[in-house]
């Protein structure tokens, strides 16, 4: 079953009596997110009654419902359908959301580390990891809390061996082979590289992300005077 | 929207709680909202208030209060020895509480959750179009965190202009032995050898069990040898199963929105205020149930809210201390 590539995908799998799993296969890859954020994006313009929502991980579609409405069955049938419209109906792009981030110093303090660690300077850690197109594979954790792939192999870093009991929301981190962006104040055993003066959760806002599962981001690297002037704007 | 009630002491966990935010799970905010939805929903039928209202709810161990405003107030969930103005009282049923009144609850001795309800329901800022705190993001209800000492909490206006005290004729039994309903899945297919063993097995909850999730020891579920070594991090639904390295499952409540542990069943959703309300040491154990069956269940259970929420059940004062 998990050796499952043929053409009977995708895999549904029962998580409890109101929600759904579609699985479009196990691995971290462009193109099969790509296909699970268009399926979403057709299943939920079409506002089918008895689908409460759609929330969509790295190959995975979760479509959580209304037994009394909507059967597994019919639900089955909408999948298939968004599949076979993907190849007619062009969905919209992913978008890019540029996140500006200032390195090193206060905002990275392990920004040494990193490059010490990967035998580079500071500068090409900077470049490498503003260098690439990172793609939002989910988001989850915490509230805006985005999974990025698409991490440079040469900037990979173990985690802290002790959490920091404080990061600051909008700090740009490395854990392993995964780079993110803390969205709000908590603690974290990531190695803080920088920091970004942009929002990327806010409750009280209509989109409160800047950015969804599905779109791209990269980062551009900016000088504190930036930083600290498009925070004033921000706060303005 | 006027000062209704002032925590004394908070208890071990209080949280304002509502139905929680679905809908939201995309940005990665969970649904969180009152883990025992019965307890309450009947407490704020009892003051007369939607369930939609926000109600406090007390983990362990319950509040003190003192009531700043006259008020109804009802609690419902597990006995916390109620005592207002140093009178033992019932709980499930409503009061009318006048201002410098004290309500203090003490050490739960069944079940494991109170909830508090006062007519027109807790009041603080809507976040995401609900009152419930979330506290591992640390949004909604008051201030994204527990209660603390000298807090002071709103209420909102009350639906009627009269109370009426009503009493639920019955109350739901916290027991030691704890039975739910689930069904096999998500990734069931991982675990072929321990299926049945899961099933069969008794499991007792941990004492590291909180607002995230029921922590179960017993015997080991292992995943079979040929099962896939990683998940890719899913979306998660409450009641699910999460079978750690370890073996000893996890039962999710609604507070996480994406997970990478294989789960090996899922829980009812109408099953799952057992386990809000179960106390460390509970005995847990697990029946299946076909997806049809479960739906069944499932569907009469909010069936019968409809039926709860739409009665007007109420007994007269000389019945009421």
């Amino acid at each position: 079953m998990q050796a499952n590539t043929a053409p009977s995908l995708p895999l549904l799998r029962l998580s409890g009596e109101r929600c759904l799993l579609a699985e479009y296969g196990q691995e971290v890859d462009a193109a099969v997110n790509e296909k699970v954020r268009c399926i979403a994006l057709l299943l939920s313009q079409a506002q089918h009654a008895g689908i409460d929502e759609i929330v969509s991980s790295y190959s995975t579609l979760a479509l959580f419902y209304h037994p009394e409405q909507i059967t597994i069955q019919k639900l089955e049938q909408l999948l298939r359908e968004c599949e076979q419209k993907l190849a007619q109906t062009p969905v919209p792009e992913a978008r890019t959301i540029m996140i500006p981030v200032c390195y090193g110093g206060v905002f990275g303090p392990d920004l040494d580390y990193v490059a010490q660690h990967n035998k580079l300077d500071a500068k090409a850690v900077i470049e490498r990891h503003s260098a690439v197109l990172y793609r939002i594979y989910a988001i989850g954790f915490a509230p805006g809390f985005c999974y990025l792939g698409g991490l440079d192999e040469s900037l990979h870093t173990p985690r802290l061996e002790t959490p920091r009991n404080l990061v600051s929301a909008g700090s740009v981190g490395i854990a392993g082979s995964q780079t993110g962006i803390y969205s709000q104040d908590s603690p974290g055993g990531w190695r803080i590289i920088g920091r970004t003066p942009m929002t990327l959760f806010d409750a009280d806002q209509s989109e409160p992300c800047p950015y969804c599962a599905g779109d791209n981001v990269r980062f551009q690297a900016v000088n504190e005077e930036t930083y600290h002037a498009i925070l004033a704007g921000k706060n303005a | 929207m006027s000062a209704a009630l002032r925590i004394i002491n908070p208890g071990a966990c209080t949280t304002v709680q509502d139905l929680g935010r679905p809908g939201q799970a995309h940005l990665g905010v969970p649904v969180s909202g009152a883990l025992d939805d019965y307890a309450h929903r009947v407490a704020n039928w009892l003051v007369g208030n939607p369930p939609s209202c926000a109600t406090l709810e007390m983990t362990m161990v319950g509040a003190e209060i003192e009531v700043l405003i006259p008020c109804q107030i009802a609690l419902a969930g597990a006995d916390m020895d109620l005592v207002i103005n140093g009178q033992p009282m019932l709980q499930w049923q409503s009061y009318v509480v006048n201002k410098s009144d004290r309500i203090r609850l003490g050490l739960a001795k069944n079940g494991c959750r109170t909830y508090l309800a006062v007519s027109g329901g807790i009041d603080c800022p809507q976040v995401l179009a609900s009152r419930s705190t979330c506290l591992s993001g640390r949004l909604g209800g008051y201030e994204g965190r527990m209660l603390k000492a000298g807090d002071i909490l709103a209420c909102g206006r009350p639906a009627a202009t009269e109370y009426t005290k009503r009493r639920l004729p019955w109350s739901p039994r916290y027991t030691e032995t704890i039975v739910v309903r689930a069904i096999s899945g998500p990734q069931d297919d991982w675990f072929t050898q321990h299926n049945q063993l899961f099933f069969a097995s008794i499991y007792s909850l941990s004492p590291q069990s909180n607002r995230m999730g029921c922590r179960l020891q017993g015997p080991a579920i292992i995943r079979d040898t040929n099962a896939p070594e990683n998940l890719l991090s899913i979306p998660i639904a409450a009641g699910n199963v999460q079978i750690p390295a370890d073996g000893q499952p996890i039962v999710l409540f609604r507070e996480q929105t994406i997970g990478g542990y294989p789960c090996i069943a899922t829980v009812l959703s109408c099953d799952l205020w057992r386990l809000a309300q179960a106390q460390p040491g509970a005995t847990v154990h697990f029946t299946e149930v076909s997806l049809e069956g479960g739906q069944k269940i499932s569907s009469d259970w909010h069936r019968f809210f409809a039926a709860i929420e739409n009665s007007t059940y109420y007994v007269g004062v000389e019945n009421l201390q």
